[in-house]
């Protein structure tokens, strides 16, 4: 079995994130995380799955800063030094989370002008985040102009346009239909492929989680816990002929079987 | 055939108005109706003209009192949400202030108003109080409805208060705060109003709605007829710019400037 294997494989690289004991237990007393040990190595792809309510998404606003554990540290190495407009972590929501009255552009725009980057140097950066997520041609229009996949694309714009080093996403793909998610997927892959960013990517899908990811880990309900790890280690380049292969079925079903004690307590799941 | 129920839509409110104003000047007529009793609307209309002198003064007092009302709710109540937003503990020591000035009568204020105030300044005051409470009420709904995921973003790339405000809250807000816009431009004109009928002072600093009084008090009832008619058409005009404005503004992103079919 894959489980437990990973940390010792990739010993070599250092750490992104680190996760030593954290909990997090709400104002409401719902104890939604932990406590959770997690490392992640630099330029490795991370998936969190499980059930809704275990923790996945309270754990990425941990790492993000966006609330405070209970108990236990949270660590983030700021590898680059934070020049201007250069922010070390891009966070994905599961909506696109645009500004209605922005256009594209100024949408992508938006981390840079907080921090204040001068405006010649942000519409270079805000030209090739952008080409990444082809969509260069769409920056003058307004997300309502959008589908989607496209909307998605431009907050994954927004995401990288600090070229961040830690790029985390919550469930960004699950309100689309299957193709586009496979586009975005193999677009995703080939874009962390070619930048080598750390990803933390959270679904509810083990599809999509084996399809991604270096390392997928299993959590399980409340309150989240780490159940089971899996080192998913497909040659790469993957692409659609590894979707369809016995070895991406094999690993789905071992995640799957991890997952199924977690879902087995949730009355008509 | 796609403009059809656009024209149909300017076209029967027209024939409406038209329709009305004819069996309005045929009963007059047929009965033989006296216009100190009932005038018929060419009689208003003759009024209206003859009288265009008196009348467009009144409506420049009128106008400039909305006017004034208009813009200091404008600015008070933005600018009351924005500290209310700000700080929690203002909002829970002077919210209720604001909805007792906003249950409470004007028409009962206002002669309290006269006797303290100068007669020009508690016009406006009454106007104000009238009109400031829905763009207060709109202006915090509107700052409290921001997208929480676009409040974590801003906190993620460490946004200061200011630019949250400006950049995430005020945009966020903006079809809100229009929407309370429209609502005072009406009350203003409402407040200036009944401030005008509560002062009841005559002279050339008199609106329209003195002239409606006086005239009444001289059975001058075409002249009655005449000014609420300019009256009327000033809050079709008031309603009609601010609507424009919030199209123009928001025709880009908002849902409620946008057509079906998009």
């Amino acid at each position: 079995m894959a489980e437990q294997a990973s940390s010792e494989l990739d010993a070599g690289s250092p750490l992104a994130v680190s996760l030593r004991g954290v909990t997090k237990v709400y104002d409401s007393g719902v104890a939604a995380l932990g406590p959770v040990d997690l490392d992640v190595r630099r330029g490795e792809f991370v998936s969190l799955v499980g059930p809704s309510g275990c923790g996945k998404s309270t754990a990425l606003r941990l790492i993000a800063g966006l609330a405070a554990p209970t108990a236990g540290t949270v660590s983030v190495s700021r590898l680059a030094a934070e020049t201007r407009g250069h922010h070390p972590i891009g966070f994905v929501f599961q909506e696109p989370t645009l500004m209605p009255w922005a256009s594209v552009r100024e949408n992508v725009r938006l981390p840079l002008k907080l921090a204040h980057a001068p405006t010649s140097e942000a519409d270079a950066r805000i030209d090739e985040a952008l080409a990444q997520v082809g969509l260069a041609e769409f920056a003058r229009a307004y997300p309502r102009e959008l589908s989607g996949g496209m909307k998605m694309r431009v907050s994954l714009a927004r995401a990288l346009v600090t070229d961040p080093d830690i790029l985390l996403m919550d469930e960004p793909f699950a309100a689309l239909d299957e193709i586009t998610r496979f586009r975005l997927n193999n677009d995703l892959l080939a874009l962390w492929r070619k930048l080598h960013k750390t990803v933390i990517f959270v679904t509810h899908s083990v599809f999509e989680s084996v399809y991604l990811s270096q390392r997928v880990i299993v959590m399980t309900a409340r309150p989240g816990r780490i159940g089971a790890e899996f080192r998913i280690s497909a040659a790469e380049p993957r692409g659609e002929e590894f979707r369809t292969s016995a070895e991406y079925a094999g690993f789905c079903r071992q995640v799957s079987n991890a997952l199924a004690p977690a879902y087995a307590g949730q009355a008509g799941a | 055939m796609k403009s059809s129920p656009h024209v149909v839509r300017l076209l029967l409110p027209v024939v409406v108005f038209a329709a009305v104003i004819l069996v309005w000047e045929a009963i007059v007529r047929i009965n033989n109706i006296q216009p100190y009793v009932l005038p018929g609307p060419v009689a208003v209309f003759q009024t209206l003209i003859y009288d265009w002198a008196v009348l467009s003064q009144s409506l420049g007092v009128t106008l400039l009192t909305t006017l004034e009302g208009f813009v200091a709710a404008a600015i008070g109540g933005i600018a009351l949400a924005l500290l209310f937003n700000q700080s929690k503990w203002l909002e829970y020591s002077l919210f209720p202030y604001a909805v007792i000035l906003q249950v409470t009568p004007v028409i009962a204020i206002a002669p309290l108003l006269l006797i303290y105030l100068q007669q020009q300044t508690a016009v406006v005051v009454c106007a104000w109080i009238v009109a400031f409470f829905p763009v207060l009420s709109n202006t915090t709904l509107g700052l409290n409805s921001v997208d929480r995921n676009l409040a974590g973003l801003f906190q993620l790339y460490g946004a200061t208060r200011l630019q949250t405000l400006c950049f995430l809250k005020l945009p966020a807000a903006l079809p809100f705060i229009l929407g309370g816009l429209r609502i005072a431009g009406g009350l203003s004109l409402i407040g200036a109003v009944v401030a005008e009928i509560a002062a009841g002072t005559a002279g050339a600093g008199s609106g329209l709605a003195f002239r409606i009084a006086e005239s009444g008090y001289r059975l001058n009832i075409p002249r009655m007829f005449a000014a609420l008619f300019l009256l009327s058409v000033t809050g079709i005009v008031i309603y009609g710019v601010l609507a424009l404005i919030s199209h123009l503004v928001l025709r880009r992103w908002h849902e409620s400037a946008l057509g079906k079919e998009s």
